[in-house]
């Protein structure tokens, strides 16, 4: 059997470049610490990650924000609750940019030292996106860690209590399922559906939307597959169903990936393969505004993952 | 490799079409539909697939739905309830034709 192309190779081969359009979404790792240590996550966060963004950065972020006149702010770790200085950063983000999102585990934001930050959220209407995996708990857990699966449920219990996935409330919950293991994604909306029926009749539970991606063979999920002997297959299958057209709605093409240090990557996924944006370092205190469009984006072997079947968003 | 089954003979199976590739051709096609999403989802259908699988005991179609079942979702405890339910019919199918086998020994008793 054959290697699997490098993904130049095969954006060579389709006659594609792979560049920026406009760049409107910001994207900020507010630090790789995290209350879990998940067996596929590409940053390798975990409980002893010191990795933390300070509040000098935080305020270079929003500075950059302002300049660069970005439509979205999406903010991710680790478990971005355990940053001490979220706060500082949702509040400047909700008074600049029209729509915030928050990524979360649903673990930290339930415990007692973290749910208070729940009002917080509803009050700004931070969107808030839950990783969520499986309706079994088995499963979830494989992925996630003991016990998280019913933390998870008490946690969407109280976002819908404060108003999230509720109709008419302007409060968005959205939930993430990623496959805990060596296996594709599923369909979305056959996916959304039956978590949806799931979730309102086993635990009274509601969202808003369902999103579905890949596991991306880097950091500790790679570990796993190189270990497990299934990193070729995995690869070898992403790269088969490498789709032309999904390229067009790479979230690369449009947003901006600042890591927990100011320093700057095509995406969360360049940033966990080391992959600096433009081909060089650069700080986030160095940027006039949004990278140009036009600009090439880093790849590796990583991209077979957004560039498979529908894409990643 | 010297066994019945090879795991890498999966892949393979196209190759069947080579001396009746008309016929090879329609039932791809034809397994191509049975699979779409339809009145069942294609989830569902692969579910049904793994327990049909476990039932003929074919090792290529075990391996190969064990993977579509993950790939669309479906979880470890799915999968082994709908293997119990192939066990249920096979337990059952051999269980009720003790039927016959009770009425012939009343017929050759006393």
């Amino acid at each position: 059997m054959s290697a699997v192309p490098a993904f130049s190779q095969t954006l060579r081969r389709h006659q594609l470049d792979l560049a920026r359009g406009q760049t409107s979404v910001l994207q900020v790792n507010v630090g790789l610490l995290c209350n879990q240590a998940c067996r596929h996550c590409h940053l390798e966060a975990g409980p002893a990650r010191p990795e933390v963004m300070d509040a000098a950065t935080m305020e270079q972020v929003l500075a950059y924000a302002r300049r660069g006149r970005f439509q979205m702010l999406d903010i991710t770790g680790g478990a971005p609750e355990l940053n001490p200085n979220l706060e500082l950063l949702l509040e400047g983000a909700c008074a600049l940019l029209p729509r915030v999102i928050l990524r979360a585990n649903l673990t930290a934001l339930a415990s007692d030292q973290h749910r208070g930050l729940i009002p917080v959220l509803a009050k700004n209407k931070v969107v808030i996106t839950g990783s969520f995996p499986s309706l079994n708990a088995q499963q979830a857990e494989a992925q996630r860690g003991p016990g998280v699966f019913e933390r998870s449920l008490e946690c969407l219990g109280l976002l819908n209590q404060a108003g999230y996935g509720q109709p008419g409330s302007g409060l968005e919950l959205d939930l993430v399922v990623n496959p805990a293991g060596a296996f594709q994604a599923p369909e979305q909306a056959a996916t959304a559906k039956r978590f949806r029926q799931a979730l309102a009749s086993r635990w009274g539970l509601s969202f808003n939307q369902l999103h579905v991606f890949a596991n991306v063979p880097l950091g500790r999920f790679k570990t796993w597959l190189l270990a497990s002997e299934g990193y070729e297959p995995y690869v070898r299958r992403l790269a088969e169903g490498f789709n032309p057209c999904a390229l067009a709605g790479v979230m690369c093409r449009g947003l901006v990936s600042v890591a927990w240090d100011g320093y700057l990557h095509d995406c969360d996924f360049n940033q966990a393969a080391g992959l600096p944006l433009g081909g060089r370092r650069t700080h986030i205190s160095e940027m006039e505004g949004p990278p140009p469009q036009g600009q090439p984006i880093a790849v590796g072997e990583h991209c077979y993952t957004c560039a498979a079947g529908a894409g990643f968003t | 490799m010297s066994t019945y089954y090879d795991p890498q003979d999966l892949p393979r199976f196209a190759e069947i079409g080579q001396q009746a590739p008309e016929l090879a051709q329609k039932f791809f096609d034809y397994y191509g539909a049975v699979f779409a999403e339809g009145e069942l989802s294609a989830r569902e259908k692969s579910l049904i697939a793994l327990a049909v699988a476990h039932a003929l005991q074919c090792p290529y179609c075990i391996d190969a739905y064990t993977q579509a079942c993950l790939d669309k979702g479906s979880n470890l405890a799915e999968m082994t309830e709908a293997l119990h339910v192939a066990c249920a019919i096979r337990g059952g199918a051999a269980l009720v034709h003790g039927v016959q086998m009770r009425k012939q020994a009343q017929k050759l008793s006393l």
